[in-house]
C-alpha cells in the first residue's frame, strides 16, 4: 500500500471515529446529571433484597454475577496464554544465574530491608484478607483482594532472593487455586440450578445486613474469585520472574 | 467543594495522561505512569466509585509496573 493510500485510508477512519466518538459523547448525561433510573432503582432495592451494604458487589457478584463470570474466565484464559508464551524455549534453558566469583562472600540483605519486607508482606496479607471478607460491606472484594495478597509474595522477593521467593509459591498449588477458583464460580452458579432456580441465582441465606457473613452467594462467589485471582496475579509474577531471572539462551 | 476536587483530579488525569505520551524512556515512563494511575484512582475516588478506585490502584500500582519493569530487566539482560 501506498503512503498515499495509507493516508487517505487512516483520514476515512478517523473521520468515522471523530463522527461515531462525537455521537456518543453528545448522548452522554450532563456532569452531575440526576441518576438513571437503573441507578436508582438499584440503590433502593440492594441493601433490602440482598442484605448486603456495598451494592457495588450485589451488582457485580449478583444482579450481573454472569458477566463476571465471563470476566473470570478471560483472567483464566490470560494466565494460560501468558504461561504458554512465557515458557523456556527450544534454544532456552533454566538456570541460575552462574556465579564468576564462588570464593566472594555475598552480603544478606540488610536487616532493615528484611525486617520491611516482613512487616509488609503480613501487612498485604492482612489487607488482602481484610478486603475479601469485607467485600459485602465496603468497598473492595475478592479481585482485589486477589492481587494485593499476591503482591504480598512480590515482597518477599524484593526482601530475600529467588530461591527463598520459590519455596514460598510452588507451582502445583498457584495453578490449582487459579483453576480451583475459577471453577468454583460455575459450582456456586450450579447451585441455583440444584435448587430449581435459574443459574447463578442467589439460593444461600441471605443472614443478617451489616454482618461480615451477609448476603448469601456474594461473600462465596468474592472468595472464590479472591483465590482465583491471588492464584493468577501470583503465576503471572513468577512467570515474568523466571524470564528475567533464570530462563535463558543457550549459547551456541 | 467536591466539584472542587473533581476539578483537581480531571486536571491531575489530563496533565499525567500527557506525561506519560511525552517520557520516551520506558523507565522512566513506568514511574510516570505510576503517577498517573495514582491520579485516576483519585478521580474516581472524588466520584465515590470506591470499588473501581481501589481495582485502579491494584492495577497500577502492582500489576502493571510489576509487568513493566521485569519485561525492561529482561530485555536489557538479553543486550549484554
Amino acid at each position: 500500500m501506498s503512503r498515499r493510500a495509507r493516508l487517505v485510508f487512516f483520514a476515512v477512519a478517523a473521520a468515522g471515529l471523530a463522527v461515531t466518538l462525537g455521537v456518543g459523547l453528545a448522548g452522554l448525561p450532563s456532569f452531575g446529571s440526576q441518576l438513571t433510573a437503573y441507578a436508582r432503582m438499584l440503590n433502593e432495592l440492594a441493601s433490602p433484597q440482598r442484605h448486603v451494604t456495598d451494592v457495588v458487589s450485589a451488582i457485580t457478584f449478583d444482579y450481573r454475577g454472569i458477566d463476571t463470570l465471563f470476566e473470570e474466565f478471560i483472567l483464566l484464559a490470560a494466565v494460560a496464554g501468558i504461561s504458554v508464551l512465557l515458557r523456556p524455549l527450544s534454544d532456552e534453558s533454566r538456570q541460575l544465574p552462574e556465579d564468576k566469583a564462588p570464593n566472594r562472600k555475598i552480603p544478606p540483605p540488610s536487616p532493615a530491608v528484611w525486617l520491611l519486607a516482613v512487616l509488609l508482606s503480613s501487612l498485604l496479607t492482612l489487607i488482602g484478607l481484610e478486603t475479601i471478607t469485607h467485600g459485602v460491606l465496603t468497598p473492595g472484594g475478592g479481585f482485589q483482594a486477589g492481587v494485593i495478597l499476591a503482591s504480598a509474595i512480590y515482597v518477599i522477593y524484593l526482601g530475600t532472593n529467588y530461591a527463598t521467593v520459590e519455596r514460598f509459591q510452588p507451582d502445583p498449588l498457584l495453578e490449582a487455586s487459579d483453576g480451583v477458583g475459577a471453577f468454583g464460580y460455575v459450582v456456586i452458579g450450579l447451585l441455583g440450578l440444584l435448587a430449581g432456580d435459574v443459574f447463578l441465582s442467589n439460593v444461600v441465606g441471605l443472614g443478617v445486613t451489616g454482618n461480615l457473613i451477609a448476603g448469601g452467594t456474594i461473600p462465596l462467589l468474592n472468595l472464590v474469585v479472591g483465590v482465583e485471582v491471588a492464584g493468577g496475579f501470583a503465576i503471572l509474577a513468577s512467570e515474568f520472574l523466571d524470564q528475567t531471572a533464570v530462563i535463558r539462551t543457550e549459547r551456541r | 467543594m467536591s466539584e472542587a476536587v473533581i476539578a483537581v483530579a480531571l486536571v491531575w488525569v489530563a496533565a499525567s495522561g500527557t506525561a506519560v505520551v511525552l517520557t520516551r524512556d520506558p523507565l522512566r515512563q513506568a514511574f510516570v505512569a505510576g503517577f498517573f494511575g495514582l491520579g485516576l484512582a483519585f478521580l474516581y475516588l472524588s466520584m465515590q466509585a470506591g470499588d473501581v478506585a481501589l481495582s485502579q490502584i491494584v492495577v497500577g500500582a502492582i500489576a502493571l509496573p510489576l509487568i513493566v519493569l521485569l519485561s525492561l530487566a529482561k530485555v536489557r539482560k538479553g543486550r549484554e
